[in-house]
């Protein structure tokens, strides 16, 4: 039989080409029917009546969308940067130092929120936050901060640890030598060499921040809604392609955000 | 005059409590908003349920954790099982394993065909993995719905096609369920895979070869082991997710396919038990301790046996 002689692949698995990209056509179907059906002209999901972007003008001038949105953008804004202050404060704590006692106890504590269901740390912060709500009759947008900023610290600390522990210090030493307080030293050397990972934190946190909808679900008193929440309960109802308009739009931003993360890790110094 | 030694000693202590005052603010607010509630909630599990919501503050009472599994009879006052809890909990369980291994089954083959790429296109299907993985999890959840709700792709294709005439029910089943989860968690099973198979030493294999190994033997007696670690990871970053899902159940379960998740918000919400609310919690959250112990225990022998 005169078969062609190929040279023997030793990387090559039968299938696993096919199966993977399968994966990937799978991976971005949905997306790509949720997008198409934020530009159908019709008024329910059902038909598909022509190219419109009627359902993203509708989404633009709708008030609460428009509240959703400033709510959503300002809480990520507010929880990141105090996430970023705590985890580089709490990194710069916990790298760099031979073994202490209670190193451990703080990586634990740091890293909590990683280990517990959203859903458990929501209904728990209920809880607490419906009595303290009462007690001080304090209903504003403090506790959803105050939530947001506790599980955004692990994915700031993330990144800024890692880059602490693969720094040498031999920079800083210098700066010591030559007569720089510990604050000038850090102010001038350490904090700019950190600067890459301090923004990837940030960026983390902010991401993680604008998606969360479990945490918010339970913290948020009446009128909060940040535009995850805001879409739950629309999902509820019978949907109009108004929301899928408002989920590319978001979906636009992550794409955007994550590009941007990709491209500000990739670049070492 | 102080020695050398105490002044070493005295700067060490200074370190420790610079290192201290710096953890503080990362520490404390983790403290006030994520494990402080959680003791608060274990200490509501044993109290008595008020009857609009909220407790009868500290009343003691074990009703929560004894209706987690049991449910009394209206008229004797009985206990029996409560088959709806246990239904919900077995539903759980099933679908995140479930869940696993099909993320497991499309994840490991998607890993390696990334891997195997050449240095240049790697960064980009690793990118398109990245992707989802980042997306707001609410709108990929919708965007399944988009594909399997009855007027969605499937149907639509399946009914243009002539092989069914009606609707596939798959929304408010735990099919739907199903389906969503391995969507979503995929690449949570995808990045660690490709972690462990990129670092794959491709000499063992071509020994395993030149020894007449055929590719299924490679695969299951030199890949599979050598990658085992991240496919563990895979399988524990997918599990416990799952085992905790709420808004994926939510949406695509549609109130009639209950998971753990939607069974606590039930409590707190409609149900107004918040005892039995918290007790499910503890549950739940002791579920996912067990599976990270597993992964505690199988990450360090698989360790010791290696190195």
């Amino acid at each position: 039989m005169a078969r062609r002689q190929r040279a023997y692949d030793i990387r090559r698995q039968p299938g696993f080409g096919l199966i993977a990209l399968f994966t990937f056509f799978a991976l971005y179907l949905p997306i790509a029917a949720l997008v198409a059906y934020s530009f159908n002209a019709a008024d329910s999901l059902s038909r598909w009546d022509g190219l419109s972007l009627r359902w993203f003008i509708s989404a633009w001038n709708n008030q609460a969308v428009q509240d959703a949105s400033i709510r959503s953008l300002l809480l990520a804004t507010w929880a990141a940067t105090l996430a970023t202050i705590a985890a580089t404060m709490a990194a710069l704590a916990t790298t760099r130092t031979p073994n202490y006692p209670g190193l451990t106890f703080k990586y634990a504590f740091i890293n909590q929120p990683l280990m517990v269901p959203e859903i458990v740390t929501g209904v728990a912060l209920l809880i607490v936050f419906s009595r303290i709500k009462v007690w001080t009759g304090y209903t504003g947008m403090g506790y959803l901060i105050l939530a947001h900023t506790a599980f955004c610290i692990p994915f700031a600390y993330l990144p800024i640890r890692a880059r602490l522990e693969s720094m040498d210090l031999t920079l800083e030493r210098a700066a010591a030598d030559l007569y720089a307080t510990p604050w000038r030293a850090f102010w001038r050397v350490t904090l700019p060499l950190l600067r890459p990972a301090i923004i990837a934190g940030f960026m983390l946190a902010f991401v993680i921040s604008l998606d969360d909808v479990v945490i918010t679900e339970f913290v948020k008193s009446g009128g909060q809604d940040t535009l995850p929440t805001y879409m739950l309960g629309q999902l509820r109802r019978e949907t109009s392609p108004e929301i899928n308009a408002i989920a590319t739009v978001f979906l636009a931003l992550s794409v955007v955000l994550v590009t941007v993360f990709y491209f500000v890790n990739r670049r070492r110094p | 005059m102080a020695t050398a030694a105490e002044t070493a000693r005295a700067a060490e202590a200074r370190d420790r409590r610079d290192r201290w005052l710096l953890s503080a603010p990362g520490l404390i607010i983790i403290f006030v908003a994520a494990i402080g509630p959680l003791f608060v909630m274990l200490a509501y599990s044993f109290m008595e349920k008020a009857d609009y919501g909220d407790v009868k503050f500290g009343v003691f009472s074990l009703e929560g954790w004894v209706s987690v599994l049991f449910q009394r009879d209206i008229f004797d006052d009985t206990l029996g099982l409560a088959d709806a809890h246990l239904s919900i909990l077995w539903r759980s369980i099933s679908l995140s394993l479930y869940t696993t291994v099909l993320t497991l089954l499309f994840g490991f083959p998607t890993a390696y065909f990334i891997a195997t790429r050449p240095a240049t296109t790697r960064e980009v299907w690793v990118f398109l993995v990245t992707i989802p993985f980042w997306t707001n999890l609410l709108i990929r959840t919708f965007a399944m719905q988009q594909v399997i709700r009855n007027e969605g792709l499937i149907n639509t294709a399946l009914i243009s096609l002539g092989i069914i005439e009606r609707p596939w029910q798959i929304m408010n089943t735990d099919l739907a369920i199903l389906l969503g989860m391995t969507y979503v968690y995929l690449p949570l099973m995808v990045l660690p895979l490709y972690a462990s198979i990129e670092k794959l030493d491709f000499r063992l294999i071509e020994a395993g070869y030149d020894l007449y190994a055929s590719r299924w033997q490679v695969l299951r007696r030199i890949v599979i082991p050598l990658v085992k670690p991240g496919i563990v990871a895979g399988s524990i970053l997918v599990f416990i997710p799952s085992l905790g899902a709420y808004v994926i159940p939510r949406v695509l379960g549609g109130g009639k396919s209950m998971m753990l998740g939607n069974l606590i918000e039930l409590q707190f919400g409609a149900g107004r038990n918040w005892p039995l609310g918290a007790a499910i919690s503890i549950t739940l959250m002791a579920l996912v301790m067990v599976a990270l112990l597993f992964y505690v225990r199988n990450v360090s022998r698989s360790g010791a046996s290696h190195g």
